[in-house]
């Protein structure tokens, strides 16, 4: 007999939206497929008119740019959907929020016009608060560390331990002074520039530790605060949706 | 009673939270999940910890938490958290850090609640529940508990016999949970609005003579020198000789869960559960679930239909199981899956219906649920491999039934077709279980005639008999853990041996060692509470896990916990008892008549079968009369209609920029 074929017409998209994302508090401890899994319910319940994709087990048609990792915070996390029909980005933001549990928070809507969203996405600020480190006692572990210029961390991943350097893909990193009050806290401000293999705020901190010594006594709260297209001459990062914002958005019909 | 008692408790969670970035899955243990509820301590009079004692992503999904949760939590002055097993890596650090066993609603400490109640779907979730009170500081003797400490109610199908772990819990409550749960609350909040006079003991004193709750500690059990138990009976005046299980009636009128947590972490069932049916009159001999709920009451087809279309709107899963012990027996399934189908055409959406008989109106069923989708894989439970064992066990289904079956099941385009049978069943021999070898052969000689394909797939799943009470086969023996394994091995190696069919047949078992552990707990007495204890103590966690179970340290700990005893785990286990023995739940009443489980056991040993009584006269097992309950099914003669949510929701995200 032949092989059956689903009933569904494959549709194409007519309209792509660019999601920004933010996984706060407790959550941040969801993995990305933890948070794919989310997503993918919250579009259901949203009734959101997804493409899918062709094939036996049709997925919805959804981008993922290059995710925090499991236990750091986000307010910047960024992903594409295709839909079959165009769609209000405003209605679309609150009702995939109203789909997630608090904490995974859809923070911005727009519609895609042009470029890639991925090319866009050429570093990172993260913040990274060190309990129980006085600013003072994170100062020469990092002038030490942008005193280098290279310095080889090990990393597991799934082919086993990887080595590689930690310290190019830094553009800058500094020590914020804590609260006046409270117990010491040394706040790191980081901006690293998107590469393979990605380094991550984990992998600066093990920089650290091997270039003097930075002893962490508690697990540090990581946040990414932006991601978006870095400027190589004032190493800003600007927002990566602003150029589907302004005047001929959809904003502009109403 | 003082003021301070009252006091919110803490929430633990700032001195959790240091901890997870250390440990495995963090996001099990950080709750917030979308229809969780936390709500506010002091408004609530009553509060219950609700324990599932295994790993969240196991009990996350489980039906009776949820729909507890639920129901307590609709009641004003009422509140229900969860809490799970953590695993061994967040145990140590709970420990060294003095983190207390914690809601992941709340995250307060379960040592607060006035109720700790504990789902036992199994018996291996026992060392689970130790862990959980020991990280509670509620001492594992409930005699050496006071006021401070929650009651400890159990329930789920283990708390039919609830007595190797009657030193650990102050309560059982057998039966169907919704009401029970509520009955109990009322005790308790009378008794504390009242002062809590007489402490502790009046309120279970209160519980017991309530007659819906088995207080273990108002029955003496006195042995006989031989170990057999001589009595057991009620030591304080106004405790009942024997405590019934709940029934629920009129499943419409309990729709719940009503909001499914749906949990962040990837959990065993990722789909929502609509229950179609309880209960379940098939009569297999082996099942204790077909046999302690019954009777048989059915959900409305319209009354399923609201649950399904509820269930995927708030919880945006896109498959729903359709549950109950035997799905395919509800009198009006076919509309239920012919509605169903038509009102999700084109969509996404998915229906699985799990527990289906050897039947090929169950292919009927199958092909419908699976219009949009993929054909991929059937299951069936013959359970027995010859036709003589599915006689002892009372599963009506022929071998000619069950060729065709699978014949329709690969002619309409199925690939693979799972098997699930058991070994160690009373009366078995070799030759029994070596026909499953036969049977899988004939299943793919039939299939590739059939579809005219090659690339079919049967696999044979097996796994040990262990005897349960409330069960025909309560007094049989159980397979010693060497037998079972050799059978299975020559199972085996019949199926590898076969040169034409071997590749075309998966085998998959389960080793006869675990199956021991669980007879052990499933028949045991109150002697057994000391074997579970000295497993814990020796370091016995999730032993439903193969990488966390250990046979030997259960071995040893029976050794140590039993030297003084004339018992030992096989006198628990592989030995017959007779008809005169006291049981350890023979004080429990699931409604079953004795007499006619012992006629079933003796008809069992005959090879006589026994009819479903949905379509046949009642054959006596004493259910009906004595819990006042009946049968309660279709048809209502009512149909699905269409629904129309699913697209509301896309037209309220349109762009209507350019409507005006």
């Amino acid at each position: 007999m032949a092989q059956r074929q689903p009933d569904r017409e494959i549709v194409p998209a007519v309209q792509r939206l660019r999601v920004r994302y933010a996984k706060r508090g407790r959550l941040r401890f969801a993995s990305h497929r933890d948070f794919q899994r989310a997503f993918e319910r919250a579009l259901r319940r949203a009734g959101v008119p997804m493409a899918y994709s062709a094939g036996f087990s049709p997925h919805p048609k959804v981008s993922y740019a290059g995710a925090a990792p499991t236990g750091a915070a986000s307010e910047a996390e960024y992903l594409e959907i295709g839909v079959l029909a165009p769609l209000d980005p405003d209605a679309v933001r609150a009702a995939l929020d109203a789909g997630l549990p608090p904490g995974l928070d859809v923070v911005d809507v727009v519609v895609a016009r042009s470029g890639s969203l991925a090319e866009r996405l050429t570093a990172s600020i993260w913040r990274i608060e060190l309990p129980g480190v006085t600013p003072v006692a994170a100062q020469t572990p990092v002038a030490e560390f942008l005193g280098r210029e290279m310095v080889e961390v090990q990393r597991r991943t799934k082919s086993g331990i990887r080595t590689f350097d930690a310290r190019g893909a830094v553009v800058e990193l500094s020590v914020e002074s804590s609260a006046a009050d409270g117990p010491p806290c040394a706040i790191l401000h980081l901006v690293v520039r998107h590469q393979t293999p990605a380094v991550r705020p984990d992998d600066v901190l093990s920089a650290l530790h091997q270039v003097a010594d930075l002893v962490l006594s508690a697990p540090p709260q990581v946040t990414r605060q932006a991601q978006g297209s870095l400027d190589d001459s004032t190493g800003a990062v600007s927002d990566p949706l602003a150029a589907d914002r302004g005047p001929a958005g959809h904003a502009a019909g109403a | 009673m003082s003021v301070d008692a009252e006091r919110p408790p803490l929430s633990v969670f700032d001195r959790l939270e240091p901890l997870l970035p250390l440990v495995g899955k963090p996001i099990q243990y950080v709750g917030g999940e979308l229809n969780s509820v936390v709500k506010d301590w002091s408004s609530c009079d009553v509060r219950w910890a609700l324990m599932y004692p295994d790993a969240y992503e196991v009990g996350v999904p489980n039906q009776g938490v949820q729909i507890l949760y639920e129901v307590l939590n609709e009641r004003d002055g009422v509140l229900a958290e969860r809490t799970y097993a953590v695993f061994p890596d967040l145990e140590a650090l709970m420990r060294q850090h003095g983190v207390p066993q914690f809601t992941v609603d709340g995250h307060r400490p379960v040592g607060a609640f006035d109720l700790l109640g504990v789902s036992f779907s199994t018996e291996l979730g026992y060392t689970n529940l130790l862990t959980a009170l020991d990280l509670a500081g509620i001492p594992f003797s409930a005699s050496k508990r006071d006021e401070t400490h929650p009651i400890v109610v159990a329930g789920g199908h283990a708390a039919f016999n609830p007595e190797p772990i009657a030193d650990f819990i102050d309560a059982a409550v057998l039966g169907d949970g919704e009401e029970a749960v509520l009955t109990v609350t009322e005790l308790v909040r009378t008794w504390k609005a009242e002062g809590r006079p007489g402490g502790r003991d009046d309120l279970l004193l209160r519980l017991a003579r309530s007659g819906s709750v088995y207080v273990p500690r108002f029955y003496d059990v006195d042995y006989l020198p031989d170990g057999r138990i001589r009595r057991v009976v009620p030591n304080l005046p106004g405790v009942p000789w024997r405590v019934s299980k709940h029934t629920v009636s009129d499943l419409d009128a309990w729709p719940y869960p009503r909001r499914p947590v749906v949990p962040l972490a990837e959990s065993i069932h990722e789909r929502a559960s609509v229950e179609i049916f309880r209960g379940c009159t098939r009569g297999c001999r082996f099942c204790q679930a077909g046999m302690i709920t019954r009777p048989v009451r059915e959900r409305s087809i319209t009354g399923i239909g609201e649950m399904v279309e509820n269930a995927l709107t708030v919880t945006g899963f896109e498959e729903v199981g359709l549950l109950s012990l035997s799905s395919a027996d509800h009198s009006e399934i076919k509309d239920v899956a012919r509605g169903l189908a038509d009102r999700y055409a084109g969509t996404n959406v998915s229906l699985s219906l799990p527990s289906t008989r050897v039947d090929a109106f169950n292919i009927d069923l199958a092909n419908e649920l699976t219009r949009n989708g993929r054909r991929s894989g059937l299951t069936f439970a013959p359970e027995g491999g010859s036709e003589r064992i599915r006689k002892v066990i009372n599963k009506m289904v022929t071998e000619d039934d069950l060729i065709r079956t699978v014949a329709t099941a690969y002619g309409n385009g199925w690939r693979q077709v799972k098997l699930y049978f058991m070994c160690g069943l009373p009366t078995e021999t070799d030759d029994d279980v070596l026909q499953i070898a036969r049977l899988a052969r004939e299943v793919i000689r039939t299939g590739r005639e059939v579809s005219g394909r090659r690339d079919i797939r049967c696999t044979v799943s097996i796994g040990g008999f262990v005897p349960k009470p409330h069960t025909p086969f309560q007094w049989s023996a159980q397979l010693d853990h060497e037998a079972t394994d050799a059978r299975l091995a020559l199972l085996r190696d019949a199926i590898r041996a076969d040169r034409d069919y071997g590749k075309a047949i998966g085998f998959r078992y389960h080793d006869g060692k675990p199956g021991i552990v669980e007879g052990l707990l499933s028949r045991g007495d109150r002697r057994v509470g000391r074997v579970i204890e000295a497993a814990w103590r020796s370091g016995g966690r999730f032993d439903g896990w193969s990488e966390h179970f250990s046979f030997d340290g259960w071995m040893a700990a029976a050794d140590e916990a039993l030297a003084d005893e004339p018992v030992d785990v096989d006198w628990y286990t592989t030995r017959e008892r007779d008809f005169s023995e006291v049981l350890p739940w023979d004080h429990l009443d699931s409604g079953l008549d004795k007499d006619w489980l012992w006629e079933d056991w003796q008809d069992s040993l005959a090879e006589v079968e026994v009819d479903d009584c949905r379509w046949t006269p009642c054959f006596d097992c004493g259910v009906c009369p004595q819990l006042g309950t009946d049968i309660e099914i279709g048809p209502t003669g009512r149909q699905l209609l269409p629904v129309t949510a699913i697209t509301a929701g896309a037209a309220a995200l349109g762009d209507h920029s350019h409507d005006r």
